[in-house]
């Protein structure tokens, strides 16, 4: 293949990562927008989405298509579920001190990867994708799935920019997040805020695992990779920022995608991490804000 | 502080170190040889003991240090049939040379990026593993020949695959560990570490250089954990990159949790409990992620101030 | 004599706001000097701006003939400024012992010595009252207690100049009586720096007065002389009389 097309073919790669990616790392940011807690689990809620998604459509027999539009609802629900329990059991009562929160996520993370290694085993499984349409371009065939995960993640972003912006959910949760104090004082039931915002950005997680699960495989330690992305992300977009988590998932994912093809990827990984990492030894303000301390 | 204490203290630390020399004597076969492994351990949770209870600096990268250690002291015996003690001093050299670059970066931030910052430092350690595989072997891993693991003083030959050489000589490092954290603790320097915990300002503002101190804190942790690392390698004879994965980053901060953050002798006691309690439910069912993830979220939520740290509360005040 | 401190033109801006504005401002040898003002005059910005926890938007700072503008706090404390804080900040999970031993140990040439470490301690916390208190820890003390622990803190580093930022705030009577005798006992081997509100204390102690106001020096002189000021009256002591009526 010449020059032009692989480079084509790389971005479109790297636009799907982009898609995933975004919805991860907004789930994130929005936790820790809010919150003002970094949670650790965070790859794990993504994990846990594939699984499920897998659990889901291995039941449900047919048309692969029902299977997965019942993964994709039931998937993110549960999830959620699952990290509302969390919050009001473990986040809560340590009070969000941020050193005892990724003290207790990380041991979220392990609990959540043991029960999946238990109850799904090690080995990596696919999901069969909804439909199978290969889109002819002049230079190579490329999959109707993939392009179809970069509009989903396109109008799911969309849908959360109006609910944050437009909505009055949106308008509590920056309330909270600008003085939780205040919000208190206003009659905003803080306590609920956080439990729904902490479950929604688990969600979200999920939502993009289960989409990129019929081209990825869905395996117990898949979770590491999507955290630390999602933190790449979160960094360089700046935090609460959904438009800087947009653009830097663009960002990243693009030149993920184009610099794996080129590249091997572990040695875009280390490039990646390094680069993140200096980031923010040498700007810490343009990516924790200036609240943070 | 007052003289008796201090009897006191020295007291507790010399009859610890002896009951443990003891145990070489009594202890059957398969508990003589975990506990060799729970005092190298140990030793890896008492330099992360030192940055994180003392200077309270938390770091999520310490898994790097051992490793620095643990290749710094393997790589020349396995490739250049380096000697021992050559192996060893390596790899403190090597704990040194990344703590002082990870410390000098690292420390510009504070807090949550302080973990994170540690944390991706350490995985770009752990991917640089991966990627030099023609070398390191990746997750696969170098296992060290025996004959490469003996040295020889004139006549005599010391056998690290011996089981109570190896005992004897983890008990060694642990106590010179134990006793170069009770220096460091009972120290100036000591002290202006604990100062920093509790509010930096204040320290700056009494005239000291706190970036310096906790510099100087990353790095005395660093090298701690590299001679841990490096002792790893030469008395089990295996160098693989999972000592390197995030995994060995969390398992010293459990270990320092529940025996008692900031407390000299907690690291030994958490260490030993966490690795008898995943090797019990091991024999029930291999979930020990779940063992460690639930003691993990049981002490913050219920036991913050871990074993040493309830007893020093409690009853008696003059712990260090 | 050659003045021990001297700014010149020093400037601090937070966003739009003009903490501190071009002042020019210098202090003798042995003095005690008492900078007063309205809240919000830039009086504990100013003496940040002297101890190094701020650094200037503008301006120099040159103490004992040194230029120590851009000079790291802990150095600007090596050379002799002490700086109390407004808000106490003693180090509460630690004994009292210990809060003084750190400035103890750094300022003895030979620190290592338990012996002298424990000497240069019991000393400064019997200047202030509390040599018997030293095995508790200091959160556990009145608050009263702690601004002394906070002095003693800054007399054990042996400064040259004390910067002591509101000291008599919440103390009872009683407290701010004995606390007059010790910043004279402390004054005849150091220059004190006060910041206060309370007018009395001012009145009795300061040898010379600074008022500072919207971050400007306002007006300088003895007690008498601000006093007789009618633009620090309106500015400031006016309502201070009516506070305290």
């Amino acid at each position: 293949m010449a020059f032009g097309p692989h480079l084509l073919l790389a971005t479109l790669e790297g636009l799907v990562t982009a898609a995933v990616l975004a919805l991860t790392a907004l789930g994130l940011s929005l936790v820790f927008g809010v919150m003002r807690i970094v949670n650790v689990a965070h790859g794990e809620f993504f994990m846990l989405g594939a699984v499920l998604a897998w659990a889901i459509t291995t039941v449900v027999s047919g048309n692969p298509a029902i299977g997965f539009a019942l993964a994709l609802v039931l998937s993110p629900l549960i999830v959620g579920a699952i990290a509302w329990v969390a919050e009001r059991l473990v986040l809560r009562r340590i009070e969000y001190n941020p050193e005892a929160t990724i003290v207790a996520t990380i041991g979220l993370l392990y609990i959540i990867q043991q029960l999946a290694l238990t109850f799904y085993g090690p080995e990596a499984r696919p999901v069969t994708p909804p439909f199978n349409i290969r889109i002819q371009l002049p230079w190579f065939g490329y999959s109707g799935y993939k392009l179809s995960i970069i509009a989903a993640s396109a109008l799911l972003l969309l849908a959360t920019w109006f609910v944050l912006t437009r909505t009055r959910i949106g308008l509590v949760m920056r309330a909270t997040q600008y003085d939780r104090e205040t919000a208190q004082a206003f009659g905003i039931p803080v306590g609920r805020v956080y439990g729904a915002v902490f479950a929604l950005g688990a969600m979200l997680a999920a939502i993009a695992a289960v989409l990129i699960v019929p081209i990825q495989q869905a395996h117990y330690l898949m979770g590491l990779d999507p955290l630390l992305l999602s933190f790449i992300v979160v960094i360089i977009g700046g935090l609460g920022s959904l438009r800087g988590t947009v653009v830097a998932a663009l960002l990243i994912g693009v030149s993920d995608g184009i610099i794996s093809v080129f590249f091997s990827p572990t040695l875009a990984k280390i490039i990646a991490t390094l680069v993140v990492a200096m980031v923010l030894v040498f700007r810490p303000q343009g990516l924790f804000g200036t609240a943070a301390k | 502080m007052t003289e008796g204490s201090t009897a006191r203290i020295y007291g507790l630390h010399i009859a610890v170190v002896a009951v443990l020399v003891a145990l070489n004597f009594v202890l059957p076969e398969y508990h003589h040889a975990v506990l060799a492994r729970v005092l190298v351990l140990a030793v890896f949770a008492m330099g992360y003991n030192l940055l994180f209870g003392y200077a309270g600096l938390l770091s999520l990268g310490h898994a790097m240090f051992f490793a620095a250690g643990l290749y710094g002291a393997g790589l020349p015996l396995y490739h250049l049939g380096w000697g021992i003690a050559a192996a060893f001093a390596s790899g403190m050299a090597a704990g040194f040379v990344v703590s002082a670059v990870v410390g000098l970066l690292a420390l510009r931030t504070t807090g949550v990026a302080f973990m994170i910052v540690t944390m991706m430092f350490a995985q770009v350690f752990y991917l640089v593993t991966l990627y030099f595989g023609e070398w390191t072997r990746g997750d696969e891993g170098l296992v060290l020949p025996q004959q490469a693991r003996r040295i020889v003083f004139g006549g005599t030959a010391l056998d690290l695959t011996d089981p109570t050489t190896r005992y004897l000589l983890a008990v060694s490092l642990f106590a010179a560990a134990l006793f170069a954290t009770l220096a460091v603790v009972r120290s100036r320097h000591g002290r202006v570490l604990v100062a920093i915990r509790e509010n930096e300002e204040r320290t700056r503002m009494l005239g000291y250089d706190t970036f310096a101190n906790k510099l100087a804190a990353v790095v005395t942790s660093g090298v701690i954990c590299a001679a841990a690392g490096a002792a790893y390698a030469l008395l089990f004879g295996y160098v693989g990159a999972t000592f390197a994965s995030v995994q060995y980053s969390i398992l010293p901060l459990l270990w320092v949790l529940l025996g008692g953050a900031a407390t000299t002798l907690g690291p030994l006691i958490g260490t030993l409990f966490m690795y008898y309690a995943v090797d019990i439910a091991s024999g029930y069912t291999s979930a020990y992620m779940l063992v460690v993830g639930v003691m993990l979220i049981l002490l913050v939520l219920f036991f913050r101030r871990g074993v040493l740290g309830t007893v020093r509360e409690r009853w008696a005040r003059w712990l260090p | 004599m050659t003045p021990l401190l001297v700014t010149r033109g020093l400037s601090r801006h937070f966003g739009g706001l003009r903490a501190v504005d071009g002042v020019d401002f210098s202090l003798m040898p042995g003095e005690i000097r008492a900078v007063i003002g309205p809240n919000g005059a830039g009086k504990t910005t100013f003496v940040s701006l002297v101890c190094g926890r701020y650094e200037p938007s503008a301006g120099t700072i040159v103490f004992d003939g040194e230029d120590i503008t851009r000079m790291p706090a802990h150095l600007r404390v090596r050379r002799g400024i002490a700086y109390t804080f407004q808000i106490t900040s003693v180090f509460a999970n630690l004994p009292v012992y210990d809060n003084v031993a750190l400035p103890v140990q750094r300022t003895l040439t030979d620190g290592r010595s338990r012996g002298a470490v424990r000497h240069g301690v019991m000393e400064a916390l019997e200047r202030v009252g509390l040599a018997s208190r030293a095995g508790v820890p200091a959160g556990s003390l009145a608050y009263g207690h702690q601004r002394l622990l906070e002095v003693a803190m800054g007399l054990a580093l042996k400064p040259r100049l004390l910067i002591l930022d509101e000291p008599t705030q919440g103390l009872s009577d009683g407290e701010i009586d004995n606390f007059i005798g010790l910043v004279r006992d402390i004054a005849r081997d150091a220059t004190v720096l006060l910041i206060e509100h309370n007018m009395p204390v001012v009145m009795e102690l300061a040898q010379r007065i600074t008022v500072l106001n919207a971050g400007r020096i306002l007006a300088e002189g003895t007690p008498a002389e601000i006093r007789a000021n009618t633009a620090v009256q309106e500015a400031y002591l006016g309502t201070t009389q009516e506070a305290g009526a």
